[in-house]
């Protein structure tokens, strides 16, 4: 029985259980596995991770300092940059030549760090455009409504449903400008589940959020999880890493330091030095 | 000073031929800059690709009418295919530099003198408008009235008492199919623009890289109402060379381009309708103020010293540009647009 079939926190830790706490180690059922991955802006090197696995159903987070790469990483593989060279696999397709929307389709659906709510239109037209294989998105067939109403019915179902879990049902007909920064964020997941996605990949999903939303927030991640869904996220919040992930990457200076359980990485002095900078501990004494 | 002949002019130009090219120009420019959010800055040379596409072919070349109709909209979109290959992939003040820098190249070739036996240079065509006006389906010297609507010899007028139409038979014929076109391509724009086609565009001009997030190929929507909005600009070429049985190449100059743009931002910007008011407005409002200046300079009202008629069509153009100041600080939302909207925090 795969991890995917299994639901709630103890089946993406168990597998993970057994798991080397190394950078690079081979998963159990890897959903993405990326391999020799390197972005170089002119002479900086941004990125250049060796391996790195993500187990399929867990939640995974991507942690480390600033200016580390990771968000650059985020990008490379959701297809809005192009690495210098190497390549990954998602979901058993390579993907590392695929485009942006390609990568979407593919089921690995991303947020950013500043949110991007589509501000001039309904929160309900927000989520209607996340819905994939629409026809009547085709310039023809736009023209011919009943090819796509019934579609268009079953999508707004869909997204009510959605709204509903979010608690944005009340603002369905509002602009999505007119939401508060954590009202977007939650927007923003909800209409990348739209794509009924096998990834989500959340960028600093916490940041600009306030306490009270934050643990809905978590909940609702972890909610990601319990629908079979694989999650990588970038945070800094380390509390956050420890309440909700399953495994920790941690990258510094472009590359992959170590990884493993929250409770291996806060215990890591490789993780600290990278934080801190080396040997803090010597200059304090 | 008669008010009335100036309300009636105004009123004759507000729906007559060359409303009708502001609209379907500015139509096409709506779905550009409107609802994708792309800066077109060369509309005029799309309404050139069809004037000059159709004139070429008819008067240089001999093909039939229907063959030019056709060149020209080819013409378009393989400038539109041209101009979006390079840069709708780009940010979006690349494909506003590149259509300023074509459009200018677009009329400085028509104008050069190299090909002049072929595009007649700075002078134009003209002579290839017969088969369109051979197409008005009344006889050329009917009489008739009823109502208040009379023709005599050639000329149709519509007497209100108040104010009166008065369109000479040609000018009919090209409102006709002016109309006919207008009417088509806002049904085809209403259709698009409240499909999930449209609400792709409207996402891309809010955020193109969410939009790609979420599976949708940004490019080629892009590319689809760039070409789509050319094509329109091309009908509001062949609207301009026909209702003036000429083409010339200084009449597509930038100017051109941004008349379209103030008819949009009059009217109301991704709103349905807007390019058809604005077009209005715009139109009413210049040929009041233009006749109604020289009016008053007939009539004495407005002294010689102070101004004289060859001085009215610099003055009306800064009344309008005033204007349009105006309109953008107090209704920046144009005629119809929606304030809300516009005032939403982007963030």
């Amino acid at each position: 029985m795969s991890a995917d079939q299994q639901t709630g926190i103890s089946a993406a830790r168990a597998a993970l259980s057994g798991v080397a706490a190394e950078p690079g180690v081979a998963k159990p059922d890897p959903i993405l596995t990326a391999a020799g991955v390197r972005r170089a802006f002119g002479g900086l090197v941004a990125v250049d991770v060796e391996h790195l696995e993500v187990q399929r159903g867990s939640i995974t987070a991507l942690i480390g300092p600033n200016g580390a790469g990771k968000t650059t990483f985020f990008n490379l593989l959701t297809g809005f940059d192009r690495p210098s060279r190497g390549t990954w696999d998602f979901n058993g397709r390579r993907a590392n030549r695929m485009r942006s929307y390609q990568v979407a389709r593919a089921g690995m659906v991303r947020t950013f760090q500043l949110t991007k709510a589509l501000t001039r239109m309904s929160v309900m037209d927000n989520m209607l455009i996340g819905a994939s294989s629409q026809i009547g998105e085709r310039m023809w067939a736009g023209l011919l409504p009943p090819l796509w109403r019934q579609q268009e019915a079953a999508n707004r179902e869909k997204a009510l449903e959605l709204l509903e879990r979010f608690k944005l049902i009340d603002k369905r007909e509002d602009y999505a400008g007119e939401l508060s920064g954590g009202q977007r964020k939650l927007l923003e997941m909800a209409r990348a589940l739209m794509l009924d996605p096998k990834m989500v990949m959340l960028d600093e999903p916490m940041a600009g959020v306030n306490p009270a939303l934050k643990q809905s927030l978590l909940e609702h991640i972890k909610g990601l999880r319990e629908e079979g869904m694989t999650v990588l996220f970038v945070e800094h919040d380390m509390d956050m890493v420890h309440e909700i992930a399953d495994w920790v990457a941690v990258m510094a200076a472009g590359q992959l330091i170590t990884e493993g359980t929250p409770d291996q990485i806060s215990a890591d002095r490789r993780v600290i030095d990278a934080y801190l900078g080396a040997h803090h501990d010597a200059a304090q004494r | 000073m008669d008010w009335q002949f100036v309300f009636s002019q105004a009123l004759t130009q507000a729906i007559g031929p060359t409303m009708l090219v502001y609209a379907l120009g500015a139509i096409g420019l709506n779905l550009q800059f409107g609802y994708t959010g792309l800066l077109n800055f060369g509309q005029a040379a799309f309404a050139a690709m069809g004037a000059y596409g159709l004139a070429l072919a008819v008067a240089s070349f001999g093909l039939p009418f229907w063959w030019g109709i056709a060149i020209g909209l080819v013409a378009a979109v393989v400038m539109a295919l041209l101009l979006g290959i390079p840069t709708l992939r780009l940010r979006a003040d690349y494909l506003a530099i590149v259509t300023i820098a074509a459009a200018e190249i677009v009329r400085r070739l028509a104008r050069s003198t190299v090909w002049s036996e072929t595009t007649g240079g700075s002078d134009g065509l003209r002579g290839f408008s017969e088969a369109f006006f051979a197409m008005k389906p009344w006889g050329d010297d009917g009489n008739w009235s009823f109502l208040f609507v009379s023709m005599e010899s050639g000329r149709l007028t519509v007497d209100l008492g108040v104010v009166n139409f008065q369109y000479s038979d040609r000018d009919l014929w090209v409102m006709v199919v002016g109309w006919t076109l207008v009417l088509f391509f806002l049904a085809v724009m209403g259709l698009l623009v409240h499909s999930p086609w449209g609400r792709v565009l409207k996402g891309i001009r809010e955020d193109e890289e969410a939009v790609r997030s979420l599976g949708k190929n940004v490019f080629a929507y892009k590319m689809q109402a760039l070409v789509f909005g050319g094509i329109i600009g091309a009908f509001a070429g062949f609207m301009f060379a026909l209702s003036r049985a000429n083409v010339q190449p200084d009449a597509f100059t930038t100017d051109f381009t941004f008349y379209f743009y103030v008819v949009l931002i009059l009217g109301g910007a991704a709103r349905l309708f807007g390019p058809v008011l604005g077009a209005a407005l715009f139109w009413f409002l210049y040929n009041l103020f233009a006749q109604g200046l020289n009016q008053a300079i007939r009539a004495d009202v407005i002294p010689p010293s102070v101004l004289d008629s060859t001085q009215v069509g610099p003055l009306v153009f800064f009344l309008l540009g005033l204007g349009m100041v105006l309109l953008l600080i107090f209704r920046p939302q144009g005629l119809i647009g929606n304030r809300k909207e516009l005032m939403l925090d982007v963030r």
